[in-house]
């Protein structure tokens, strides 16, 4: 299934993108499992969200924690802390 | 009620004006945010900022008696003495507005989808959440 993936602040520069579609297979149907199979690219992915102490994640612009399962179309973003106000 | 996330700056006295006109009103609350120290610019992410910051309105109102309401952040490119944030709460009596108020601000700087990124003399840096942000949203959680 397909879900829209955007990336905010220092995890978007790091990480070189702010948006894209990703392809995940079935068994990787929810947010940690999304974190996973991004952080299987190496590099910088996987030393930009093996921390998830500062790492947050909205599905469909809402706050949701690791095991929040994906349906295909979702959009899903992770980000730092906010520092807003 | 009103939402906004905009790049132009704003005017206090004008947008206080905008949700006195009511006169079972007796209390209008206001919180104006401004940059200190350094130029900086501020993100957010499109779409869930305004609907967390609904999320906080509607919390508030449902804990307070909030009769009308502003929030206004702005984003983009900001320095030293800029206005950032504006909250005002409309009630008919202080507690409720002053309350309200200091609760819509602790949320949104916990929960709200923006990031500060600082440009100092030494080059960029984005800034860190503060723990004491996290302390101040917590005692309304624990005040039920």
């Amino acid at each position: 299934m397909k879900v829209k993936v955007l990336f905010f602040a220092n995890l978007r520069e790091q990480l070189g993108t702010g948006v894209e579609l990703v392809d995940l297979p079935d068994s990787a149907s929810t947010v940690a499992g999304l974190r996973m199979h991004l952080m299987r690219r190496g590099g910088a992915w996987s030393d930009v969200l093996a921390d998830m102490k500062v790492v947050r994640v909205a599905v469909n612009q809402d706050m949701a924690a690791a095991n929040a399962p994906l349906n295909q179309g979702d959009e899903v973003a992770f980000f730092p802390p906010v520092t807003g106000g | 009620m009103k939402i906004s996330i905009q790049t132009e700056d704003f005017d206090l006295g004008l947008e206080v004006l905008d949700i006195q006109q009511d006169n079972r009103i007796g209390a209008v609350a206001s919180f104006v945010g401004q940059v200190r120290d350094v130029p900086m610019t501020l993100e957010h992410y499109p779409g869930m900022t305004e609907r967390a910051l609904q999320k906080i309105v509607d919390e508030a109102s449902a804990r307070w008696q909030v009769m009308d309401c502003t929030v206004i952040h702005r984003v983009g490119a900001l320095k030293p003495t800029d206005q950032i944030v504006l909250v005002a709460v409309a009630s008919a009596h202080r507690g409720d507005a002053f309350a309200a108020c200091e609760f819509i601000m602790d949320y949104l700087k916990t929960r709200a989808p923006f990031w500060k990124k600082e440009q100092t003399g030494k080059g960029t840096r984005w800034v860190e959440a503060r723990q004491a942000d996290d302390v101040a949203a917590e005692r309304w959680r624990l005040k039920g």
